[in-house]
């Protein structure tokens, strides 16, 4: 940056220089804000047009000259009340809400008592146990559906949405393990040492000191672990088929497609709502999703 | 036992008088009480994961209605189909392309980002990072109407500018590129986020010193913000690399690996053969294919997360 000197000579000249810096600042922020417009619309396509279709009538949808991009002709409700009057909608929500809440249970349940232990108390074999969580959390589901497929079916779980209360912990379980880590390694041990003269066994550590501590990392993989049950497709679209058990994600994308005629009005309402409680919890929670997201490759 | 009420209490609290049993005594003992905590994720991985990924090595050596045992039998014929070759070929530009689009629009899309005022920067990111958190099925689920032969909304616009309208999934090379801009879409967002904590990261000093040096905005990325974020880059890139070859839910809806099977990824084909066709034994010798490539990432990302582990702290 340019000083701003004490002398009086040297200041017009740092101004002059600081006058052209300013101008090259400003035309580089127009510049970004130009570019970010222009990323920002690619990025926001397809939600919006999900919004537009689904708002519109099918006539409207079906007319081929019809501007698809806008809402032209009013717009309408209908959607929304035949998915949730006509179809199997509420079903693969009740279903959805079911598993991811069993998942999110289980999975921060394990995951804080293993990370706890990893992170702080260390035993014979920890550090590998480390390592090896964090490579499962890098294998991924389209490696494992086959065989899972097998063991599913073994169980007589096949076409059950309790199957997925089994296999949802393989994908969030690891990931969540790996950042609390992080997060209760970051605790200081004069902490813990603290409590431990105070008497408190290692449960009571946990629960009244390394919880509260670490709530914001729990709050992070607990969305994290949330979003990932609730967009899961792999799993669900191979172990499940019947329209009482399905998922919402699979539902929308095969069940509501009925006949040869895409309802496409219908299909967007569905994905719309769908969709929602992610990015609800996104929009209020944005800061614990993105420490979350950045913290596998930051942390342990 | 002990008074826990006040856990925090700093004066030093009487000793735990010996405990009387040996269970109590080995409950107490540091190793044993991490062990047990620990155990539920040991099952789990242990059943969920490790077993199935050996499961999935003995099952390929099966003939299909898995009653004989038959070697290689499986990936030697996989190999000598030309649609499998297709697959292999398919993935890994489907992989490649997308990751390093993801990667130059996410490096792009971060240091526009940095240079806003910093009150703004929450905001464009908020927005920026939409693609990432609507579940991807849905989100291909709207794409794959876009794209609708005769309704689709770009064609729209293609012929309002008077070009020819394009048959984005009916075209093998265009449902190629469809699937991979799709999945750029959706991976972008996280290579931004992943960027721009980098950057933040990046000690202004550098730059200082640099200017001073008389650096250039372009030398300073060059030599300042490229190096400091090496690490980052490749931790990234290879993750996405893993996650973008065993992606499964873009092509599965948008075009189920046609037209003439020329989309078709791993983990489509795996899901057709396997589960589809009931050929289990085949379908994870498909998939079995993926295990290289994301051997190697993994160690290398491993590298990467350590030594990022060690430089922040």
């Amino acid at each position: 940056m340019t000083a701003v000197t004490a002398t009086s000579v040297p200041r017009v000249r740092a101004s002059r220089v600081q006058g052209s810096l300013q101008r090259g600042r400003r035309w580089a922020l127009v510049l970004s804000y130009v570019f970010l417009v222009i990323f920002a619309v690619f990025f926001l396509i397809p939600p919006y047009y999900m919004i537009v279709t689904s708002l519109k009538s099918n006539a409207e949808v079906a007319h081929l000259s019809s501007n698809p991009w806008l809402l032209s002709q009013g717009f309408t409700f209908e959607h929304f009340r035949t998915l949730l009057k006509e179809t199997d909608f509420l079903i693969y929500f009740k279903n959805t809400a079911i598993v991811t809440v069993c998942v999110v249970v289980i999975t921060m349940v394990v995951s804080v008592l293993a990370a706890f232990s990893l992170g702080r108390m260390k035993f014979w074999g920890s550090g590998i146990l480390a390592t090896g969580i964090f490579l499962t959390y890098l294998v991924p589901d389209t490696l494992l559906f086959i065989p899972l497929f097998q063991i599913v079916r073994g169980l007589g779980l096949l076409n059950s949405y309790w199957a997925m209360v089994l296999v949802y912990p393989t994908l969030t379980v690891p990931f969540c393990t790996w950042i609390m880590i992080g997060y209760f390694s970051s605790i200081p041990k004069e902490l813990d040492e603290a409590a431990m003269i105070d008497g408190a066994n290692h449960m009571q550590m946990l629960t009244r000191i390394f919880i509260p501590v670490a709530l914001p990392g729990i709050i992070a993989a607990t969305i994290f672990c949330f979003t990932v049950s609730w967009a899961a497709f792999v799993y669900p679209m191979a172990f499940l088929y019947s329209s009482d058990q399905l998922v919402l994600t699979v539902g929308t994308v095969t069940s509501l497609i009925r006949a040869d005629v895409y309802q496409w009005g219908m299909l967007m309402a569905g994905a719309l709502l769908a969709a929602a409680p992610p990015l609800i919890i996104y929009a209020f929670l944005m800061d614990y999703y993105i420490a979350g997201l950045t913290a596998g490759a930051t942390k342990g | 036992m002990v008074d826990v009420t006040h856990p925090l209490r700093s004066a030093a609290a009487p000793a735990a008088p010996a405990a009387k049993t040996g269970l109590n005594r080995l409950m107490r003992r540091r190793s044993s009480v991490a062990f047990l905590m620990c155990l539920p994720l040991i099952v789990i991985i242990t059943s969920l994961v490790i077993y199935p990924a050996g499961y999935s090595m003995f099952l390929s050596t099966l003939n299909k209605a898995q009653t004989k045992f038959v070697g290689l039998d499986n990936f030697r014929f996989l190999l000598k189909r030309d649609v499998f070759l297709m697959v292999v070929w398919q993935s890994a530009i489907f992989a490649i392309t997308a990751v390093l689009f993801k990667a130059l629009i996410g490096l792009v899309t971060a240091h526009l980002v940095n240079n806003l005022p910093a009150k703004g920067q929450r905001k464009w990111r908020g927005m920026l990072l939409v693609p990432w958190v609507i579940p991807l099925a849905l989100s291909t689920l709207s794409w794959w109407w876009l794209f609708d032969p005769t309704h689709s909304a770009f064609n729209y616009v293609i012929e309002a500018f008077g070009g020819e309208p394009i048959a984005w999934l009916g075209n093998p090379y265009w449902a190629r590129f469809s699937v991979i801009l799709v999945n750029v879409w959706y991976g972008a967002p996280f290579f931004l986020i992943m960027y721009l904590a980098a950057l933040k990261s990046v000690p202004e000093q550098l730059y200082e010193a640099a200017k001073i040096d008389g650096a250039n905005a372009w030398q300073q990325f060059i030599h300042v913000t490229l190096p400091m974020m090496r690490n980052i880059i490749a931790i990234t890139v290879l993750f996405s690399l893993i996650v973008t070859f065993a992606n499964f839910d873009i092509v599965q809806i948008m075009t189920a690996g046609g037209p003439r099977n020329m989309t078709h990824v791993f983990a489509t084909y795996a899901f057709l053969l396997g589960i589809r066709s009931g050929d289990i034994p085949l379908g994870a010798s498909v998939s079995l294919f993926m295990f290289p490539i994301l051997a190697i990432s993994a160690v290398f990302i491993l590298r990467g997360v350590r030594k990022r582990g060690r430089e922040i702290g």
